[in-house]
């Protein structure tokens, strides 16, 4: 059966901003999969994010939602989580706006372990300004700010959530279409700080000017360079160089923040 | 033939050639940056085309 996305967008919102062939519009389709996969309800649900094309996407959501400013979205999410930790958070937004301006509130939220679910469109530029580079753009690559080529190596941004003691960790890419829900839905479903990095595409800001002919040659890379995990352990070094791992990365039980908060709270209190 | 239905929701679609790229069967096809639904009878309805449009803009309907 064709899917009912209608449930969850606003009234009237599409189309929506995104360019032709942009991914965001992918991984948002695969995040409303995932809020009815785990049964959530408008009311409970809060969808926080920065500032970027990516940041848009709470705004076509019908459910409670926060666009708030450039790499705070984690910092939002924390005070909405901390004030009704029954609601199921998440972040979304793009890799400037949650490893460059907000990789700290991103790194802390991570740290802490809070109950909430980010998000993460990693399209490896700041498309929304027009193509500077960001920590996720490739070394090498061709930015409105590099254009002799990025001298920078990059972020490893699941990495980073994992060292950072994020307890759930995945990625995958806007061509995997299906597993973006399935790891999102898993991601709502673990109990503490969960990161889907989403290897996406800007063909407008990045694809061009890194000789990209089309989006469709951005989808066919996306598609060629994943490799899911389990595969990927029984590859030599030399086969995974240039490649992504895709699928869980990282995933463990740990004492969540609001749990631990309220500990803190109860002692205050003197019970 | 197939029994699936394709809708295509024109003042949706950006013409990106994503679905019509993807789809394993080559039922679709570009025609000035909308998608035309060449070949109806071939599709498998793996839903693929709709799944991967980042616009809303193609439904399959199985019959
Ligand atoms: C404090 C502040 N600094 C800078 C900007 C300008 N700005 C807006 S969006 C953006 C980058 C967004 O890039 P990313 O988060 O990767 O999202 P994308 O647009 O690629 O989806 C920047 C630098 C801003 N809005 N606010
Ligand atoms: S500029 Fe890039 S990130 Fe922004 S909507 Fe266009 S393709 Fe997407
Ligand atoms: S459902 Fe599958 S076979 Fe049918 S048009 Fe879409 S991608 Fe092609
Ligand atoms: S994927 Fe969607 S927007 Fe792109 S050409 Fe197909 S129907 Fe149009």
């Amino acid at each position: 059966m064709s899917y009912d996305y209608d449930k969850w967008i606003r009234p009237g919102k599409l189309p929506h901003i995104w360019c032709p062939g942009c991914g965001h519009g992918i991984v948002m389709k695969g995040l409303i999969r995932a809020l009815d996969i785990c049964g959530l309800e408008k009311n409970n649900t809060a969808i926080v994010s920065g500032i970027g094309c990516a940041s848009r996407l709470p705004g076509y959501i019908d459910a409670c939602t926060l666009h708030t400013a450039h790499g705070r979205a984690a910092a939002f999410a924390t005070g909405v989580k901390m004030a009704k930790p029954e609601m199921t958070v998440i972040c979304c937004g793009g890799d400037g706006d949650g490893t460059a301006i907000g990789g700290n509130h991103f790194i802390h939220a991570c740290r802490r372990n809070i109950d909430m679910t980010y998000v993460l469109m990693n399209n490896h530029i700041y498309g929304m300004t027009g193509g500077q580079f960001s920590p996720c753009t490739p070394t090498g690559a061709k930015a409105s700010t590099t254009p002799y080529g990025n001298p920078d190596p990059i972020f490893d941004i699941s990495k980073l959530a994992i060292g950072a003691g994020a307890t759930f960790v995945a990625r995958t890419t806007a061509f995997h279409a299906t597993q973006i829900d399935k790891l999102i839905a898993e991601g709502i479903k673990h109990k503490g700080m969960a990161v889907i990095e989403v290897v996406d595409d800007c063909p407008t800001t990045y694809g061009r000017r890194n000789k990209f002919r089309s989006v469709v040659d951005m989808m066919k890379v996306l598609k060629d360079t994943a490799v899911p995990v389990v595969a990927a352990a029984k590859m030599t070094a030399e086969q995974l160089e240039g490649k992504i791992l895709t699928g869980v990365l990282y995933q463990e039980n740990k004492p969540e923040y609001c749990e631990q908060y309220a500990k803190v709270i109860a002692k205050a209190k003197g019970a | 033939m197939s029994s699936a239905k394709i809708e295509v929701i024109e003042k949706y679609c950006k013409g990106c050639a994503i679905c019509a790229e993807f789809c394993p069967k080559q039922v679709l096809e570009m025609d000035a940056f909308v998608v035309t639904v060449a070949r109806p009878q071939d599709c498998i309805a793996c839903m693929q085309c709709e799944l991967r449009c980042p616009d809303f803009a193609i439904k399959v309907h199985k019959g």
